[in-house]
Order: C-alpha cells, then structure tokens, then sequence
C-alpha cells in the first residue's frame, strides 16, 4: 500500500535505468503523462519492452520475495481460520440455546456467569485505575516522571500471567482460601497496564489547541479534564476498556490457582472461589476421559466467539470514528 | 490561578469564592487521585517481585544457587532444581523466536509494502485477531489436533529428510513435546511482533522510499536497503517483546509440552518449562519446601522477563533517538 511502484515492468522503462538494460531508452505509454514531456515526441516502440538479464534476475529476485511475504501472511490467517474451524466443528454437537442456559450435564451456565463477575469486578477494578493513571502520565506528570511511569506500566505488562497468579495467590489466598475476587484482582493487574497504555495513546491525541482554549478562559483543570480531555478521548477509552476484558476474558493462568475447586454452583465471589470457563476448558483438556470433550469445546466456542466479536466490533466503530475524524 | 480569579470575576462576591474554593479542591483531589492511581501500579509491580522472592526464600537458603543448574525434581524426596526446566524454556523460546520472526517479518512486510490497501486492511486484523485466542484453546487444540498431525506426518518427514541432525530424532509414541510447544508459541508470537513492525515499516520516510525508488531499486531492494536498515532496532526490540511472551506462556506449554523431567536434545521429546511446571505442579504442591520451589522457578523466570522487557525499553529509546536525529 505504501508503494511508489506500480508494475514492476515500467522500471524497464525509466530512463537512465540500471546497468545492464540493454534497453534504457524506451518510455513507459501505459500511464498518461502528465507533464507532456514525453508525448511530444513519440517514442521509438520497436524495441521489446521486457527486462533481461541483470534486471530480469534483480526482478525475479523482488517478486520471489514479495511471493513469500504474501505467503507467510495466508499462513497466518489460514492458522487463524483452522483454530476457529476446528473449535466450531468439535463444539457443533453440544451447542444449543440450553448449553448457556442450563448447568452441567447439559450446559456450561455456571462456568460462563463466573466469569462474567470474575471479569466485571476486574473491569471495576481496572478501569479507573487504568484510565486515572493514564492521567496522570499526560496532564500532570514531567517528562522525566511519565517515562519513568511508562516504563513501570510496560514492565508491568511484560509480567507473565502465572507470576501474577502466584503473587495474588500470596497475598489473599494464603492464610484464608480461594476467591472469585481473588481473581479478579489477578484480572485486575493484568488489564490496567493494557487500559492506562491505550488510554494514554488517546491521550495524546486530544488536541493541544483544546485544552489551551480552555486554560485561555481560566477554567480550572480539573474542569478542563472533566469537561474536555476525557468527553474527547470517550472511544479510545471504551475501545481500550473492552479489549482487555476480551484479554482478560480467556486468561486461564491465574484462576488455576484463585477460582478452582469451585464446584458447580455461584456464591458469593468475596469469600468462594467461582466455576469458570477458561479453567473449565484447562481441566477438560488435562483429563484423559474424553468423554468431557464435546463440552469443553462448546465452551471453549463460546468463550472465542466472545473474544473475536468483541475485537470485531471495537475495531470496527473505532476504524470508523477514525475515519469521521 | 491568576486566571482563573479573572474568570470567577463575572461573579458576585460569594459566588466567586465558592468557585475560586471548588476549583482548588477539585484539582487537588485529582491530582491525588491520579497520583494514587500511578502509585499503585508502580506499588504493584514492587509488590509482585518482593512475594515472589519472599515465597521463595525457603527454597533459595535450602537450595541456593545450585538449584540453577542442577537437573533432579522429586517432590517425594524434597530434592528440587531447575536446570531441565531452564533447558526447556529456552529452547522452547529459542525455537520459536527462529521459526516465529521470519515469519512475522514477512507478514509486516506485506502488509505495508505489498499488499494493496484494501487486502491489508483486511488481513492485518485478522493478524492481530491471531494474538486474541486465549492460549488455553490454542494449547487444548494444539493436543487435540496439532499434535496428532505432527506425530504423524511432520516429524516422521522431518526425521527422515534431516534426521543426520541430534535434534531431530525418531518420533515417539506420546505426540506431545518440546516442538509442538515450540510451534504453539510460534503462533502466540507471530501476530505480536507482526504487528508492531507493521507500524514500524509504515513509519519510514516516504522519501526514502522514492529516492531509492527513483533511483531503479526494486521493491525487494527497497525493503533491503532502506526499510529493514531503517527499522532494524525496533524489529529488535519487538522481538524482545515476543520472546518475552514465549518464555513467559504457562499454560498452552502445560498442554502439549508432556511435563517430563529430562533433557532431551531431541525436539520432539516430552521436556518442560518453568512457567508450564509452576501451572501444573502448583495448584497440588502440598509441602512448604515444594511451595517455595515453585516460587523460585517464578522468581527466575520473573528475572528472565524483567531482563528481556528492560533490554526492549531500552533498544527502543534508543531507536527513537536515533529516527528523530535523522530527520
């Protein structure tokens, strides 16, 4: 797409070409030309217009190239369609209206409202944290501090899932006993730095000249964040906050040790641990019963389904706002 | 505040002063609202490595240094150490860094340099769509589906066309181990270091681009002599971040690595690694000696990460130093 080539022809065309163009005379018709310094005179057509030689090899060697990169990308979209495909068929024969409805043996109800509230005390949980530090980081923060709090937020993010587990483990499971907060504070840690990075990149997008007209008529800044920046940057923040639920929605190496041993049925989250799906899929797949099988990849459908509908959608209102810009 | 005082003018005299006195509070509860929010992550991120070290303190004084590089892990016998795990890890990472950042160039190639607009737009989010799949289905399919395939079409080719090499040996009868592993961490890493040389390769001058253009370059030569060399850091430090993702990924390793204790050196026998070990032997680890030893692994593969995310930040400055001095 950024591409100041078209046919790779017209290069046998260009005059002064490369050494080794037995033709380096002949101008490119194909395209109309716009200054009319070619057309004036008529150009001599005798001669072939295809490469040899040196240019052909230097040519064959672009396209060979240009034909592997187009490969590896159908690789991974044909990686992409084959999960997907192979998740649909295992789960065709269990999926039905009651199989979201109903609990087990028919269903997965349970598993799919814990992690609802799993997911939703985490979002609680993250968002304003995310968003205040992003904050933090564009309207108050020096240079210096920002990238120092950059740094942390990245580092943050580069933190393995299960280490996060084993923190969260420490520090409100131990002494006491598994919880569906516990969780969510697991969840929690895992999205801010998602939210506050994005939020920040949106951030920075709000228009200087906004919140300069607004300090130009004295309004204070707390007003000015309430009543511009944040109204402004609404869909980065909105995209943002629900690409780490899609995140944190199929994030399974935490819970293995904060929401297991749940059982089937929903408590209260501050003191018992809730079913979920994506342990429910972990200990499906670490079984050797196959029996539970068919169920597993009902859930596991459900969850993807979830998760890539969530990024279509985002994506899509956020490549439209984009466009309205 | 001089002017907002301006502003609180146009008010009777009371009413200004509540405005003038809602305005200092108001900025001031935010400033400490967002100052708290900043705090804590920066409180989290210090309180995630003092519980991973304080959890493994009984482990470091029974163990100590040596539990790096020794090879035996029997929890019945309270011998523990890390050195298959760390193997594991890193041939595992070092595999699909291999496999996975080729690949993920020539994606971001395409999808800045040869594709038309419109396929792009396409293809680029479902590459990044790839990096969505929570791993726990990819590892679920990858035991299911990959694995069978593997063992019975790609790993008998590969023995038979390059088997002269250690690790590719004779396929064994268990389906799971170090390669799938390897691929399956592939396919996590691809999508993230395409998409960020995508933006990297998008970022590179036009200008330059056209002269070389303009001076007979192929595209190919293009990409070679101007866009690769121009972005070459921040490739790097992408692909930073995906080996951090690969060393780091717990639980689609679980699935399909075969939790062995051994150090083969071929790819497609069972193995382990640190994070896939902690997955599967912590939610049933019962004595306080073996609870701190899977803390120590969490704190050695937190050192990994830190060591691996720091020399990405770092490799990145650098790269923007160097784009805006060019310029």
């Amino acid at each position: 797409m950024n591409d100041p080539f078209g046919d790779p022809q017209e290069a046998t065309g260009l005059p002064g070409g490369p050494a080794g163009s037995p033709e380096p005379s002949a101008p490119d018709m194909q395209e109309p030309d716009p200054s009319g310094l070619l057309t004036a005179d008529p150009p001599d057509l005798s001669g072939p217009l295809t490469p040899s030689g040196h240019l052909r090899r230097r040519q064959l060697i672009s396209r060979c190239f240009e034909t592997g990169q187009t490969i590896a990308a159908l690789l991974a979209v044909a990686v992409l369609g084959v999960v997907i495909y192979s998740v649909a068929v295992r789960a065709a024969s269990v999926l039905s209206f009651g199989f979201i409805t109903h609990s087990a043996p028919a269903g997965i109800a349970p598993e799919i409202l814990g992690t609802i509230i799993i997911v939703a005390l985490a979002t609680a949980i993250a968002t304003p944290v995310g968003v205040l530090s992003a904050l933090y980081l564009t309207e108050f923060a020096s240079t210096w501090t920002a990238n120092a709090f950059r740094l942390v937020l990245d580092l943050l993010n580069g933190i393995p899932s299960i280490i996060i587990g084993l923190f969260v483990f420490g520090l409100l499971v131990v002494g006491h006993h598994q919880s569906g907060f516990a969780a969510s504070v697991a969840l929690a840690i895992i999205m801010v730095p998602l939210i506050a990075r994005a939020t920040q990149e949106t951030l920075l997008l709000v228009p200087a000249g906004m919140r300069e007209a607004a300090d130009a008529l004295g309004i204070s800044r707390w007003r000015t964040v309430r009543g511009v920046v944040l109204p402004a940057a609404r869909g980065g923040i909105v995209t943002a906050t629900v690409l780490s639920v899609a995140r944190a929605a199929g994030e399974t190496a935490p819970l293995i040790f904060l929401s297991t041993l749940a059982g089937n049925t929903i408590s209260n989250p501050f003191g018992h641990p809730l079913p979920n799906i994506p342990v429910y899929i972990f200990e499906a797949s670490e079984s050797a019963d196959p029996t539970g099988f068919a169920r597993a990849w009902g859930a596991a459908f459900v969850l993807l389904a979830f998760i890539l509908l969530a990024n279509i959608v985002t994506r899509t209102l956020n490549r439209r706002s984009a466009l309205s810009r | 505040m001089s002017a907002s005082t301006r502003f609180a003018g146009a008010l009777p005299g009371n009413a200004r002063a509540r405005v003038r006195r809602a305005d200092r509070i108001g900025d001031g509860v935010l400033y400490g609202l967002c100052l708290f929010a900043a705090l804590l992550a920066l409180l989290a991120l210090g309180a995630i490595v003092y519980k991973v070290a304080d959890g493994a303190s009984l482990s470091i004084s029974r163990f100590g240094l040596g539990f790096l590089t020794h090879a035996s892990w029997e929890p019945n016998f309270g011998r523990f150490s890390a050195g298959t795990l760390i193997y594991g890890t890193v041939v595992t990472a070092a595999v699909a860094m291999v496999l996975g950042i080729p690949i993920a160039i020539s994606i971001a190639l395409y999808l800045s340099m040869v594709a038309p607009r419109r396929v792009s737009a396409i293809i680029g989010p479902l590459v990044e769509m790839l990096a969505a799949i929570p791993s726990v289905i990819l590892g679920f399919w990858g035991v299911i589906v990959l694995a069978p395939f593997l063992q019975a079409h790609l790993e008998p080719f590969l023995h038979s066309v390059l088997g002269f090499l250690p690790i590719f040996g004779p396929t064994p009868t268990t389906g799971t181990g170090l390669f799938i592993a390897s691929l399956i961490l592939t396919i996590m890493v691809v999508p993230i270091v395409a998409s960020l040389s995508r933006d990297l390769f998008l970022s590179v001058p036009r200008e330059l681009q056209e002269g070389a253009a303009a001076l007979g370059a192929t595209r190919w030569e293009v990409i070679r002599g101007v866009i690769l060399p121009s972005s070459a850091s921040g490739v790097a430090a992408a692909s930073c971040l995906g080996l951090g993702r690969a060393l780091g990924e717990a639980i689609a390793v679980t699935q399909v690595i075969g939790a062995a204790n051994v150090i083969h050196t071929n790819l497609f026998e069972t193995g382990d690694t640190l994070a896939s070990r902690i997955a599967d032997q912590f939610p049933g680890a019962i004595t306080s000696l073996h609870i701190a030893s899977l803390f120590y692994l969490g704190m050695i593969l937190l050192a990994f990460e830190l060591v691996v995310n720091v020399a990405a930040q770092w490799i990145a400055r650098r790269f923007d130093v160097r784009r805006v001095g060019s310029r």
